[in-house]
């Protein structure tokens, strides 16, 4: 029987939520016309008034914002609400190099949990749950999100945050925590770690896992589910609209439903800023219909994805978006080619190689190198240097068909890539441009 | 019988294979024989120790990757013409050598020993028994 934190939202016809929003996004737009001073004087250079705003069809009406306008408007730029009203401030991990400063108020902190929540009972979670959230607390969204969600459930919550591993793995045993919260690169490393110690899939207590603010691949997904014995659920959100959160997976598992009485999502052509039509692929950009201290209207995530309305077996009537294939930070060009380092995983997951690899990119005599290193595992191993060679081969081979451009792999000693504890580090781009 | 050959991964590497040799020399490991093959980026050391599971087991807890493979060890007299005597008998046999290396006998100085990997071990070594050949046993490596 699936479950639901708040049904009357998460199940709701299209007509009450389509409702809902348009009263939302009317309210919205009035409140950053009246107190984001930077937004108006986009708004009125496209000679655009909250009057044209009639409901969510004009949406497309309105300007875009973009990590460049956070980093313009840097720090108080955009802020809806005088700074006694804000109580929080939570910032980007700058894996980008880009910090983004978010504000909340009570009630922003207050949907921002609900969002998570949801997430924590999608993935089967009850008050009778141990969920230990492991991902970084503080300036990062992932611990104080999942952690707020979680006491929101009434799930016993384990505030581990990330990092000291050999402790975690002791309160997942001793404390028996039945979801673990982290990033999807943390839970790999944590079930490498208690594979090592001893702990099959039916030891471990785990039974769900909520796993983000990282792209991953299925393949990694079933990976992780069959080493820790768990389902494994994506959930994916932004520090400029809240958090994890934004939209989650459910049991059905295709797909992560956008929670859209919070965020209106719009998938858009990345080159023209046209609005494309539902089940094309294009960058998604989100309008947040009822947060107060920083109500960012469509804002382009960089992401590329696509939006599905298909009903959806759980029962949900959200709109559903595709895992996205990564942002488009992460996104390297080489050659002239969009690789996006998902893509390399899958290919090294498929031929029986771990998901512990690095990317170096660099370039010599003008020309862009993409080495892909790889931990040499023991079950890939044997005596014979001509089979590992073999082996090689089909990694080059499966990486040339994915990508469309030719990569050199090399094989490195077990542990020697670096594990990370929060975002991994894939990509050494050492190309000086 | 054959005996078990530990072979490790490598990455070719300055200070590589000194750090599996220092491992190797801080648990006691006693090595009868080495050989290394090597490409442009990795390697793969192939030994035989005095205790080929303790070896493996120091190696796989030092984050080394070990497996055992396994091999012939024939022991020829040091004379001239020794090896060629054996490896006529392998052809003879029709038995085809994927690698093989050799180490002097420790405290046995009329013996040279000679390691062969071949596909299939218990057919060749058949093979060569037909021929008055007998393969050296682990334990006998062990107390050279």
């Amino acid at each position: 029987m699936e479950r639901y934190f708040q049904p009357e939202i998460e199940c709701a016809s299209r007509e009450e939520m389509i409702k809902l929003q348009n009263e939302r996004l009317l309210k919205q737009v009035q409140h950053v016309w009246d107190n984001v001073p930077y937004y108006r004087k986009k708004m009125e250079a496209k000679g655009v008034s909250p009057d044209d705003i009639k409901s969510i069809d004009d949406l497309y009406k309105l300007p875009f914002l973009s990590k460049d306008d956070l980093r313009e408007a840097y720090p108080y730029g955009l802020m809806g609400k005088p700074l006694k009203e804000c109580v929080r401030i939570q910032s980007t991990s700058g894996t980008t190099g880009k910090r983004v400063v978010a504000f909340y108020t009570h009630k922003d902190i207050d949907i921002w949990e609900e969002c998570c929540a949801r997430a924590i009972v999608a993935a089967g979670g009850t008050d009778e749950d141990v969920c230990q959230v492991s991902y970084g607390y503080g300036l990062f969204t992932g611990g104080p999100g999942l952690n707020g969600g979680s006491h929101k459930v009434g799930c016993l919550t384990i505030p581990t945050s990330s990092g000291n591993t050999d402790r975690q793995i002791m309160f997942i045993m001793d404390l028996k925590s039945t979801i673990l919260c982290c990033t999807p690169s943390y839970a790999a490393y944590l079930g490498e770690r208690m594979k090592e110690l001893g702990y099959g899939p039916d030891d471990i207590p785990l039974k769900a896992g909520i796993f983000g603010a990282e792209a991953w691949s299925e393949e990694m997904r079933r990976d992780i589910e069959k080493t820790l014995g768990i389902r494994a659920f994506d959930i994916y959100g932004l520090t400029e609209l809240s958090g994890p959160g934004v939209s989650f997976e459910c049991s059905d598992q295709k797909g992560m439903h956008i929670n859209e009485d919070h965020f209106i999502a719009e998938i858009i052509d990345p080159e023209t800023g046209e609005v494309l039509p539902e089940g094309t692929q294009g960058e998604l950009v989100f309008t947040s219909i009822d947060k107060e201290a920083f109500p960012l209207l469509r804002y382009r995530t960089r992401d590329i994805c696509t939006l599905t309305r298909e009903k959806c077996p759980c029962g949900r009537t959200h709109v559903r978006m595709t895992k996205p294939k990564g942002r488009s930070d992460d996104m390297l060009i080489i050659r002239g080619v969009n690789v996006f380092p998902s893509q390399i995983e899958t290919v090294l997951l498929n031929n029986g190689y771990a998901a512990n690899y690095q990317i170096i990119v660099d370039r010599v005599n003008n020309t862009d190198t993409l080495d892909v290193q790889v931990e040499m595992t023991p079950e890939m191993f044997t005596d014979n240097v001509g089979e590992i060679q073999a082996r090689q081969k089909v990694l080059v081979d499966g990486l040339k068909s994915m990508l469309g451009l030719k990569a050199s792999v090399t094989l490195v000693a077990p542990k020697s890539i670096v594990r990370s504890e929060g975002k991994a580090v894939r990509v050494i781009d050492k190309r000086k441009i | 019988m054959s005996i078990k050959q530990i072979s490790v991964f490598l990455e070719n590497k300055p200070g590589k294979l000194s750090e599996m040799t220092a491992l190797l020399a801080e648990n006691n490991i006693d090595l009868r024989a080495l050989s290394l093959a090597e490409t442009k980026d990795f390697g793969i050391a192939r030994m035989i120790a005095d205790d080929a599971f303790e070896a493996a087991n120091v190696l796989k807890n030092g984050d080394f990757i070990a497996n055992f493979s396994p091999v012939l060890a024939y022991a020829v007299p040091d004379e001239p013409g020794g090896l060629n005597k054996l490896l006529c008998a392998f052809n003879e046999a029709g038995v085809n050598i994927e690698y093989m290396y050799s180490f002097l006998g420790g405290n046995d100085s009329s013996h040279a020993y000679m390691i062969f990997r071949v596909a299939d071990t218990s057919a060749a070594e058949a093979a060569l028994a037909a021929k008055g050949l007998r393969a050296v046993s682990q334990e006998e490596i062990a107390n050279i």
